[in-house]
C-alpha cells in the first residue's frame, strides 16, 4: 500500500514571494505525521494545499492515482468529503448549535433522516468527550471545547484524513495534552492518517509518528521523530533547543527594506 | 524627474489591473451566485428552504415598520411639496396623480432599496466578512460545501422576493401618507383623492417599480456578497468592508434606478 500523500515539486508564492520552493515528500498512511517549522516557513499555506484549499504554482499532491492541483472545482468537493479538517480557530459557525455544526456535513452530504444524523452526531460528540453540548452554541464554549466540536465535525463523515492546523494553539498546557490524546486515540482506533500542523514541540514529541519540517519555504527534513532528534541540521537543533535566530542582513538588504514601498 | 513619466505609467497599469480584477472577482461572483440559486436547484434537487424562509423573515418582515414608517412620511413630505406648487395654479387635487404616480415608479422602489442596503446589504458583507475572517468560509469549502450556494443563494432568493413585497407596501403606505395630508391639511375630499389616484395610476406604473425592484435586490445580494467575501484580515477590515458595501449598494442602485428609468421613459 503506498502513501496517503505524496506532494511531489510543489512551487507555490504569493505575488511574487516564493512561499513553497519546491518540496517534495511523502505522508505515510495510518499516521500522524506533524508538519513543523517557525511562523511564516509556509505550513499553514502548505495545509491549505494538502486539503484543496490553494492551488500550487506548479507540482503535484498525490492521493492515491488522483493530482488534487490540478482536479476541477467537482472533483475538489468529492475529495473533500472524504478528508476532514480541524482550523486554528476551530471554525464552527457560530449561528449554530454544536450539534447542528456536527450535523452540517451529513445534511449536505446525505439523504439520511434526522432521527439518524441525530444518532451520528451524538455519537461524533461523544467521541470527542462533548456529550450532552447538541444544544450549545460555539460562543458558549471553551477554547478547548470548540476545538473538541471541531474535530467531530471533521469527523462526521468518517474521513479517511484529518488535517489539524494548530491544534493546540490558545491552549492550556493540561487542555493541549488532552487534544493530544484525542488525536492519537483517533489514530489507534480508527486507522486514521491524520496531518497536524504544529510548532509545541511537547506535543510533537508526543503524538508525532513522521515529521515534515520547512524553513523558510524550503523543505529541510522529512523522517521519522528519532531521525528528527537526532538530525544534525543547525536549523533542526535550534528548533529542538528553542534556540533564538539572529536576522542578519547586510547593510545593502537592509537598505533595500526600509526604503521599500 | 525622469521617473515622472514611468512612475504615472505604472500608476495607470496598477489601477486597471485592481479594476480589471475587481471587475473579473464580481463576474465570477455573478456567475456562481445565479448558478446556484437558479439552476443548481434543478440539477442537484436541493433547495435551501429553511434558509431561504429564515433570510426572508430577517430582509423583508422585519423591514416592514421602517419601510412603512419612511414611506408615509415621504409620501406626506411628496403632498406637501406638490401642493406649494399646484395652488399656484388650482390644481390642488392633482397631488393624488404625483403622489402616486412618483411613489410607484420612482420612490417606492429607490426608499426600499436604500433601506435594505443600509438594513440586510450591510448585514449580508459583515455576515460574509467575519466568516471569512473566522475561517468559517475555508471551513465550509473544506467539507465540500460550496459558500456561495449556502450563504448567498437563500439570501439572493429572499432578496429577490421580499424586496418587491416591500416596495408594495412602501407604495400603498406612501400613498396613504399622501392622503393622509392632503386630506386633513389641505382639505382635499377623501373621495375625490381616492378617486383621482385610481385614474392617475396604471399598472404599467406598477409593474416598472417592480421590476426595478427585483433588480435592486439583486444588486443589493451581489454587493454585499462581493464586500463580504474580499473580507481577508480581521474585524477592522469587516468594519471598512460593511461600510464600503453600503455606500456601494446605494450607488449601484442609483445607477441602474437611471438605466431602468431612461429604459422605460423610452420604451413603456
Amino acid at each position: 500500500m503506498g502513501p496517503a500523500i505524496e506532494v511531489k515539486n510543489l512551487i507555490t508564492r504569493y505575488g511574487d514571494r516564493v512561499i513553497l520552493k519546491d518540496i517534495s515528500f511523502q505522508i505515510p498512511r495510518g499516521k500522524i505525521t506533524a508538519i513543523v517549522g517557525g511562523s511564516g516557513c509556509g505550513k499553514s499555506t502548505l495545509l491549505k494545499h494538502l486539503i484543496g484549499l490553494l492551488r500550487p504554482v506548479s507540482g503535484s499532491i498525490l492521493v492515491g492515482n488522483k493530482d488534487i492541483a490540478s482536479m476541477d472545482d467537482k472533483a475538489l468537493d468529492e475529495f473533500r468529503r472524504h478528508i476532514g479538517v480541524l482550523f486554528q480557530g476551530s471554525a464552527l459557525l457560530n449561528s449554530m448549535t454544536v450539534g447542528d455544526n456536527v450535523a452540517l456535513p451529513i445534511r449536505e452530504h446525505s439523504r439520511l433522516n434526522e432521527a439518524t444524523i441525530k444518532i451520528m452526531v451524538k455519537m461524533k460528540l461523544d467521541l470527542v468527550g462533548l456529550s450532552g453540548f447538541d444544544d450549545f452554541y460555539p460562543s458558549q464554549l471553551s477554547g478547548g471545547m470548540k476545538k473538541r466540536a471541531g474535530i467531530a465535525r471533521a469527523m462526521a463523515l468518517d474521513p479517511e484524513m484529518l488535517f489539524f492546523d494548530e491544534p493546540q494553539a490558545g491552549l492550556d498546557p493540561v487542555t493541549a495534552a488532552g487534544l493530544d490524546n484525542l488525536i492519537m486515540k483517533l489514530r489507534d482506533l480508527f486507522r486514521m492518517t491524520l496531518v497536524v500542523v504544529t510548532h509545541e514541540l511537547h506535543s510533537l514529541f508526543t503524538i508525532a509518528d513522521q515529521i515534515v519540517m520547512l524553513d523558510k519555504g524550503d523543505l529541510i527534513f522529512a523522517g521519522t521523530v528519532e531521525e528528527f532528534k537526532s538530525s544534525v541540521d543547525p536549523r533542526i537543533q535550534r528548533f529542538i533547543t528553542r534556540q533564538p535566530e539572529e536576522e542578519t542582513y547586510c547593510p545593502e538588504d537592509y537598505f533595500s527594506i526600509i526604503t521599500a514601498d | 524627474m525622469s521617473n515622472l513619466p514611468e512612475s504615472l505609467v505604472s500608476y495607470i497599469g496598477k489601477r486597471t489591473l485592481l479594476f480589471l480584477r475587481v471587475v473579473h472577482d464580481i463576474s465570477v461572483l455573478i456567475n456562481s451566485v445565479f448558478y446556484w440559486t437558479f439552476i443548481a436547484p434543478f440539477t442537484t434537487g436541493k433547495i435551501r428552504l429553511k434558509s431561504t424562509i429564515s433570510e426572508m423573515v430577517k430582509v423583508g418582515y422585519n423591514s416592514i415598520p421602517i419601510v412603512s414608517v419612511i414611506s408615509f412620511f415621504v409620501g406626506m413630505i411628496l403632498a406637501l411639496q406638490s401642493a406649494y406648487q399646484l395652488r399656484k395654479v388650482g390644481a390642488l387635487i392633482y397631488i393624488a396623480n404625483l403622489v402616486g404616480v412618483s411613489l410607484t415608479r420612482e420612490l417606492g422602489p429607490i426608499i426600499t432599496a436604500i433601506i435594505v442596503a443600509g438594513r440586510s446589504g450591510s448585514a449580508f458583507a459583515a455576515e460574509i466578512g467575519s466568516m471569512k475572517a473566522a475561517e468559517e468560509v475555508d471551513a465550509l469549502r473544506s467539507m465540500g460545501i460550496n459558500p456561495v450556494s449556502f450563504l448567498v443563494s437563500p439570501k439572493m432568493l429572499a432578496m429577490l422576493i421580499m424586496v418587491p413585497c416591500l416596495t408594495i407596501i412602501a407604495d400603498f403606505v406612501g400613498i396613504v401618507g399622501g392622503f393622509f395630508l392632503s386630506v386633513t391639511a389641505i382639505n382635499i375630499h377623501p373621495q375625490n383623492y381616492i378617486q383621482q389616484t385610481i385614474n392617475a395610476l396604471m399598472v404599467k406604473d406598477v409593474i416598472t417599480g417592480l421590476v426595478k425592484a427585483v433588480a435592486f435586490g439583486g444588486i443589493i445580494t451581489i454587493v454585499g456578497a462581493y464586500h463580504g467575501f474580499q473580507v481577508s484580515g480581521g474585524a477592522e477590515e469587516v468594519g471598512m468592508r460593511t461600510t464600503a458595501s453600503v455606500v456601494s449598494s446605494i450607488f449601484m442602485v442609483i445607477l441602474f434606478d437611471l438605466f431602468f428609468t431612461a429604459l422605460f421613459y423610452y420604451f413603456t
